[in-house]
């Protein structure tokens, strides 16, 4: 069965990007960081709450509440409404949604948000019951977490393209160095090749540097029509194509790849536009491993090759490959499903020129993406968007 | 290669006793197919009855063709190691306190991926076997093991956590007057036991076997009477702190059922010496079991039972016996929930008549006291939790599983 032709995004625009800044741990509830973030939403955007007509949310500690508890609690009367439990790939699933709501006259703007809270125990009770097959299957051996079961594919990975330590760290210097130029990223210390290479191991090959810190926050942006954003003098860019992609190479032992691979062709073709043309890459780096993995899976090099690609690439923001500006989930810190939002949010600050000390300098093209859910051995949920500045 | 283990120290009572904690406990309901393949030391897998494929984990539908015919089978063992990976800081408690703690993942040659706990020995690249184990929380767990045999295999520290190995463990035999009773000592001290604590009662008479006993070197004769409850709290005061296996060897068979029966008193007697019986073994050596549960190398570790089979479907001829012997076993389970907080494990060997003078009217085949205590021996080791010894039990077992009314009937003869 081939795939039909999709319509394009024409006239659909992301709006007003908000990053509630992070702390480590958080006595409030995901609820509460959800409200802070479409209270900015309502005020970046100098629209009323009323004017949101959609509503999208993600988040892993929001209890026994789904978005249509969040209506009640924040007042909101909304014609369309979903909540995605997709972990790493919330933000591009949720974008993917929405617009094509406001392209319907479904809804004229939808608000997507994710937050999540970080109590002391949040981390432990969320891997504790993430899936059946990790309650089944994974967990009781070792209770390791993500660490354990991302360790059993870097490990694999590693060695089957030769890939050193030393590959995988530039990665996170890279973003650490970023990570010192935004105010709200929770690492604040500089970070060295050496310093990575010398971090302790938390699950071989796993190491510390190689772990993101869970922490509390919450990101949003809006999704509206082209019409709707200008009648509200909202800059905002234009959304040029999207992939999203579930349990993909099933028949793969062992995770070398991620879904992006299948559908890399449809999301350059959508968009017009090719690896080379992007000013700015932000990927779901929950490992650095799995971001060299998107660099292959995402066409900016072949697979196998993407050490050799790190090698040669300034992964900095005045380098000559910007990657993960805000310094990413590794430096930035990862507020559970806020993490997926996180590279979309700053890419679109990045191409609407608002980004301030991470800006990359006429920033007009981004590439955001997204990873999650491993639900046994492997991420099962890829998803990536293109979108362009008012400047392109 | 795996260092073998040393003998335990005697115990500092100053250092910290090291607390039983319990790895991660829930599961699904389907994922308790495993459970039983585990409890029985088989290893099982589900396979599609429309398609033939192989699943893992359990699953309600099977992911190549959709089916619902998932049916637990029992599956080929071997399979390759992909990859591993060390956990050096687990969220859990239990695996924190005993990290680094080995993983890796296994493609079965049957088709499914499982991630597994690994036996040191284990290489990447190279072939594994694979057994499900009960873990210190009862509930099952895929172990993946080289293809041969290694130095010190059962030393290794993973394995030793999935199993009760009597190797410097001190055992409790709870009646050294049974040639069964006898034939576990033996195979206990055999397969490494430090200490076996034999039970007499009224030692000081004598009692064929003895000589077997007495004056041997790690086996002590206690004083024990376990129908008396104070003889159980007295012994258990003086030896309950180092009892790391217990093997119950109640015996009290006698023939006849209800009806050819006078009164109660036989019943009673069989109600005293093994429901009673085992209640006050219970009460007396259980609950410092479970405390110790984590204490080291000769942590207490299992807690054994020897039921006739006929506790599963009663066998008229010996009536009333066979439902002492059901009570036993319903007490086991309550025991077993009990003790599983400290991580004992409590395991039943279920057997047929047995080769002694209480079913000297019964026809061959008869299961040899050996024979039990080997069996004994082999489920600790393994970590089993239900065994069937000898012929009988086994077509018990089989019958059962197959029509209880038939196996009801036909014992009725």
């Amino acid at each position: 069965m081939t795939n039909s032709l999709r319509t394009p995004y024409d006239g659909v625009v992301i709006a007003a990007p908000v990053t509630i800044p992070y702390v480590r741990y958080s006595i409030e509830s995901a609820q509460w960081w959800i409200g802070r973030a479409l209270s900015a939403l309502v005020a970046q955007a100098g629209i009323k709450a009323s004017d949101i007509d959609g509503l999208c949310v993600s988040s892993f500690t929001m209890g026994t509440d789904s978005g249509i508890g969040l209506t009640q609690h924040f007042g909101l009367c909304v014609r369309w409404l979903d909540t995605i439990p997709l972990g790493g790939a919330s933000a591009v699933a949720g974008l993917r949604k929405a617009a094509r709501a406001v392209q319907a006259h479904d809804a004229d703007i939808v608000a997507c948000v994710a937050g999540d809270t970080n109590h002391v125990d949040s981390f432990r009770l969320t891997l504790e019951n993430f899936s059946r097959f990790n309650q089944d299957a994974v967990y009781p051996y070792g209770a390791g977490g993500a660490n354990a079961s991302f360790a059993l594919i870097a490990r694999n990975y590693m060695r089957t393209f030769g890939v050193t330590r030393e590959d995988v760290g530039r990665i996170a210097v890279a973003q650490r160095a970023n990570a010192l130029r935004n105010p709200h990223a929770l690492m604040k210390a500089p970070l060295t090749l050496e310093q990575y290479l010398a971090a302790r191991p938390i699950s071989d090959p796993i190491h510390l540097f190689d772990c993101v810190m869970p922490c509390a926050g919450a990101e949003a942006f809006l999704v509206m029509r082209e019409d709707t954003a200008a009648s509200l003098g909202l800059p905002a860019a234009r959304l040029l194509s999207t992939i999203e992609r579930h349990n993909a190479f099933a028949d793969d032992p062992m995770q070398v790849r991620g879904g992006w691979a299948m559908d890399i062709g449809e999301l350059y073709a959508m968009a017009g536009v090719k690896p080379d043309d992007l000013d700015v890459v932000q990927t779901y780096d929950d490992y650095p491993v799995i971001t060299m993995m998107q660099f292959e899976d995402l066409g900016f090099c072949k697979k196998g090759e993407g050490a050799e690609f790190v090698r040669q690439h300034d992964l900095t923001i005045d380098g000559d490959f910007p990657h993960n500006t805000s310094g990413g989930q590794l430096s930035a810190g990862q507020a559970g499903a806020a993490g997926a939002y996180l590279g979309l949010v700053e890419g679109l600050r990045q191409v609407l020129g608002t980004a301030g000390p991470t800006q990359v300098r006429n920033a007009s093209l981004a590439l955001a993406s997204g990873f999650g859910m491993i639900n046994y051995d492997r991420g099962l949920a890829s998803g990536a968007a293109i979108f362009a500045g008012p400047s392109r | 290669m795996i260092e073998p283990i040393k003998p335990p120290r005697r115990k500092n009572p100053l250092l910290r006793t090291r607390l039983p904690a319990s790895p991660p406990r829930p599961r699904s309901r389907t994922s308790h197919g495993f459970t039983r393949a585990a409890a029985e030391g088989r290893f099982m897998l589900q396979r599609c009855e429309a398609c033939g494929a192989f699943a893992y984990p359990a699953r309600e539908a099977c992911p190549s063709c959709l089916s619902s015919g998932l049916t637990f089978v029992d599956a080929p063992r071997r399979g390759m190691l992909l990859s591993e990976a060390t956990a050096r800081v687990p969220s859990d408690v239990y695996f924190r306190e005993r990290a680094p703690w080995r993983i890796g993942l296994v493609r079965m040659d049957c088709g499914p991926t499982i991630v597994a706990h690994l036996h040191a020995d284990c290489v990447e690249g190279a072939p594994v076997r694979m057994s499900l184990q009960l873990d210190k929380s009862g509930q099952a767990v895929a172990f993946a093991h080289p293809e041969g045999e290694t130095p010190n295999m059962a030393d290794d520290k993973q394995w030793r956590e999935m199993t009760a190995d009597p190797k410097f463990r001190r055992v409790l035999v709870t009646n050294g007057r049974s040639v069964i009773g006898q034939e576990a000592v033996a195979a206990l001290k055999a397969a490494g036991a430090r200490t076996v604590f034999v039970g007499v009662a009224e030692p000081w008479r004598p009692f064929a076997g003895e000589k077997l006993l007495r004056g041997q070197d790690g086996i002590e004769i206690v004083t024990l009477d376990a129908a008396d409850e104070k003889s159980a709290a007295d012994l258990a005061a003086d030896i309950g702190g180092k009892v790391d296996i217990l093997v119950n060897t109640t015996e009290y068979v006698r023939p006849g059922g209800l009806l050819d029966r006078r009164g109660t008193s036989i019943a009673r007697d069989e109600i005293d010496q093994a429901y009673l019986g085992f209640i006050n073994l219970a009460q007396a050596f259980g609950l410092a079991m479970r405390m110790r549960g984590a204490d080291g190398i000769n942590n207490s570790a299992a807690w054994v039972n020897i039921l006739s089979v006929y506790a599963l479907s009663n066998w008229p001829a010996f009536g009333a016996y066979s439902a002492s012997q059901a009570a036993c076993l319903s007490l086991s389970h309550c025991l077993r929930a009990e003790l599983r907080p400290g991580g004992v494990r409590v395991m039943n060997l279920f057997t047929g008549p047995v080769d002694t003078e209480w079913f000297q009217t019964v026809p061959p085949p008869k299961v040899a006291p050996r024979a039990i205590a080997q069996a004994i021996v082999s489920g600790l080791k393994g970590g089993l939790e239900e065994m069937y010894v000898g012929d009988v039990a086994e077509e018990i077992r089989q019958r059962l599983a197959a029509n209880p009314k038939a196996l009801e009937r036909e014992l009725d003869r």
